[in-house]
């Protein structure tokens, strides 16, 4: 075997999830009325750049074979706090991004803590967190107000040179910037490492602890990224339980059509994020076909509903019945 | 389980004790701390009055707590569950606008759509091999956008039946509310399956290896479908008490006992890893979280301190007891 074909073994689920996107794409920018133009995708990449930003924190935390059912909920606390922070001057605006992304990532390092040095399970310790955290963005804003710094946000969510949607621009950069080094650096193979096996990570002398412990840090700068950019999109901090929790929801449903394993030690933030656009893409189909919106979520469901069970198909691989049994 | 398993009282004691489970011995003692606190607060708060009606508000999450401890038993978890229990509300106050008939049989009709949803849960993990995670929360998303096409985006119009008001809120002995005996018809049914029959023994043996229980000759993928299907079953009971309780259906009214149910099985000792754990622990989960409930509403706790406190003890009290055991 050559090594292209390694990589490709290893790049499937990206590569499925961006051949969804395409063709999705494909298909609401044909039926557009507008068509294929600057800002048909201006606005198509603003609204799934956030859902991209909260499945690569998903993603993190998915990778080690944890959950974090609390992502959703960093992400509006975030947000309700990005809305008192990021005003005023240029110095005081970026002290305030500064502080909001802090925020996140000790969010996201209280749920590490929690379940590594705790050892409690993910998913019930950071159903708790979330708990913990949608109070504070509760208290943060009992009522949607308060505002942003308008010039950075119009930067960010407007376009560049007139073309490109600069929040999809922000998005690469993140992914350049935070996903790729983690992903090289011996931290992020640790993380890979323990969510294929632990047992097998620590007795290679694996740092999985600190690993796992990375991810989840980064995991909250990626929700407080996205509630940063939620802020910018909608000029509000705003305390919505249901947001909070479709957030949670449909970044796992994301990471799921990005080719990321549950298990945990398969998929990248890459196809999470495409998964991600997939979704969004898949949400909005219903609008240019001029179905009611009423509709939308028993679509999105369905949609949801076959995606998963598509996963199905590898039990027709399976020679030994005791290989259902993980 | 422990503690059904040892025989008569008297004499017993000390045995009882050393065999009861020390997350279910632990859950008990918050709960006495919980009421004692609660009556520094006020002095109502010890009054049998008062504690028959936590124990009726309990018996909804208690109903709907008994399918998630089962499924959790089995290593498996249900995100279905809130609009499980709307579904089951809306459907049982629907069936009450086409006739006597469909009055009568609004609330097996409920409970049914309840079982049906389970049933595509348990044929998703049974059958499917989908992690139980990502299939329930594709269930309930899809429950969710049935209830929404159904409704039109509004809370329906339909209000609970007459038997759904008394069974919720009625008392057929004076001081026993209905939905307490429900409950406890529920508990003891669950108890009788769990420790009596193969059925029990079955999804104890899948939650702590499915393999090996698969190899024994158990039919693990029917018992999980079961498994499944009794949850949604009971979280449509739940629901169908609910609006009678509340006399009608709401959009969003089982949103609020997802984290609860699973905190109330976690916090009774039943490990979320599956295999291990009594229905009496649940019954003290459920009962504790109730109470911690009642207590912060009487504190006129806002709703935002009320979600921290309620995140930082169900951490605390897992730190206490439900902590895996170290690597290695």
């Amino acid at each position: 075997m050559r090594d292209w074909r390694f990589w490709l073994a290893e790049q499937r689920g990206t590569l499925l999830a961006f051949g969804i996107f395409v063709v999705m794409f494909i298909i609401y920018t044909t039926n557009h009325p507008a068509g294929f133009t600057a800002n048909v995708v201006q606005t198509a990449s603003n609204k799934a750049v956030l859902l991209a930003f909260v499945a690569m924190a998903q993603t993190l935390v998915v990778i080690t074979a944890g959950i974090d059912l609390s992502v959703g909920m960093i992400f509006l606390l975030t947000n309700c706090l990005a809305s008192w922070l990021v005003v005023g001057t240029p110095f005081e605006t970026a002290i305030g991004v500064v502080a909001v992304l802090a925020a996140g990532m000790l969010c996201g390092a209280l749920n590490g803590a929690i379940v590594i040095y705790g050892r409690l399970q993910p998913i019930v310790a950071t159903i708790a967190t979330g708990g913990i955290f949608y109070g504070i963005a509760l208290i943060l804003r009992p009522f949607p107000g308060g505002s942003v710094n308008e010039d950075l946000a119009d930067a960010l969510t407007g376009k560049l040179f007139g073309v490109v949607p600069a929040s999809l621009v922000a998005l690469a950069m993140v992914v350049l910037v935070v996903w790729v080094p983690f992903r090289r650096s011996v931290l992020g193979r640790g993380a890979y490492a323990a969510g294929s096996s632990e047992s097998a990570a620590y007795m290679s002398g694996v740092p999985i602890e600190r690993a796992k412990f990375a991810a989840y840090t980064l995991s909250g700068l990626m929700a407080a990224i996205g509630g940063l950019f939620l802020t910018f999109f909608t000029y509000t901090g705003e305390a919505a339980f249901a947001s909070g929790n479709a957030y949670t929801l449909f970044s796992i449903a994301a990471v799921v059509l990005g080719g990321v394993s549950l298990f945990g030690g398969r998929g990248s933030a890459v196809g999470a994020i495409f998964g991600a656009l997939a979704f969004r893409t898949i949400g909005d189909l219903l609008f240019v076909f001029n179905l009611d919106a009423l509709w939308q979520p028993l679509f999105q469901g369905v949609i949801l509903l076959v995606a998963v069970s598509l996963g199905a198909f590898g039990l027709f691989r399976v020679r030994n019945r005791l290989e259902w049994f993980l | 389980m422990s503690i059904t398993t040892s025989g008569g009282l008297s004499g017993r004691m000390p045995k009882l004790l050393r065999r009861a489970d020390p997350a279910v011995l632990t859950a008990f003692a918050c709960i006495i701390v919980l009421l004692l606190v609660g009556s520094l607060y006020s002095r109502n708060f010890l009054s049998p009055e008062y504690l028959v009606q936590q124990l009726k508000v309990a018996s909804f999450l208690g109903i709907i707590s008994t399918g998630m401890m089962l499924v959790i038993l089995l290593g498996q978890i249900d995100l279905s569950v809130p609009w499980t229990i709307t579904t089951g509300a809306m459907m049982a106050c629907a069936a009450a606008a086409y006739g006597p008939v469909a009055v009568a049989l609004a609330i097996p009709f409920g409970v049914l759509c309840g079982v049906l949803i389970g049933i595509v849960n348990g044929i998703g993990v049974a059958y499917l091999r989908i992690p139980s995670m990502i299939i329930t929360l594709a269930t309930n998303a899809v429950a969710q956008g049935l209830m929404v096409v159904y409704t039109g985006g509004f809370s329906p119009q339909d209000s609970a039946t007459a038997a759904m008001r008394y069974i919720a809120t009625g008392a057929l002995l004076p001081g026993l509310p209905n939905a307490v005996v429900i409950w406890a018809l529920v508990g003891a049914i669950a108890v009788f399956l769990l420790t009596r029959t193969s059925f029990g023994r079955a999804v104890y043996g899948i939650g702590n290896r499915e393999r090996a229980a698969y190899l024994s000759g158990i039919n693990t993928r029917r018992v999980v479908l079961v498994a499944f299907a009794v949850c949604g079953g009971l979280s449509a009971l739940g629901g169908v008490l609910l609006a009678g309780y509340a006399s009608k259906a709401a959009q969003s009214m089982g949103d609020a006992y997802l984290l609860p149910s699973i905190a109330a099985v976690v916090l009774g000792g039943t490990s979320i890893l599956g295999g291990r754990g009594s229905y009496l622990g649940t019954v003290a989960g459920v009962i504790l979280i109730t109470l911690l409930q009642s207590i912060l509403s009487v504190m006129q706790m806002p709703e935002a301190g009320r979600q921290i406190i309620y995140g930082v003890v169900i951490i605390a009290m897992l730190l206490l007891y439900g902590r895996a055991p170290a690597n290695r």
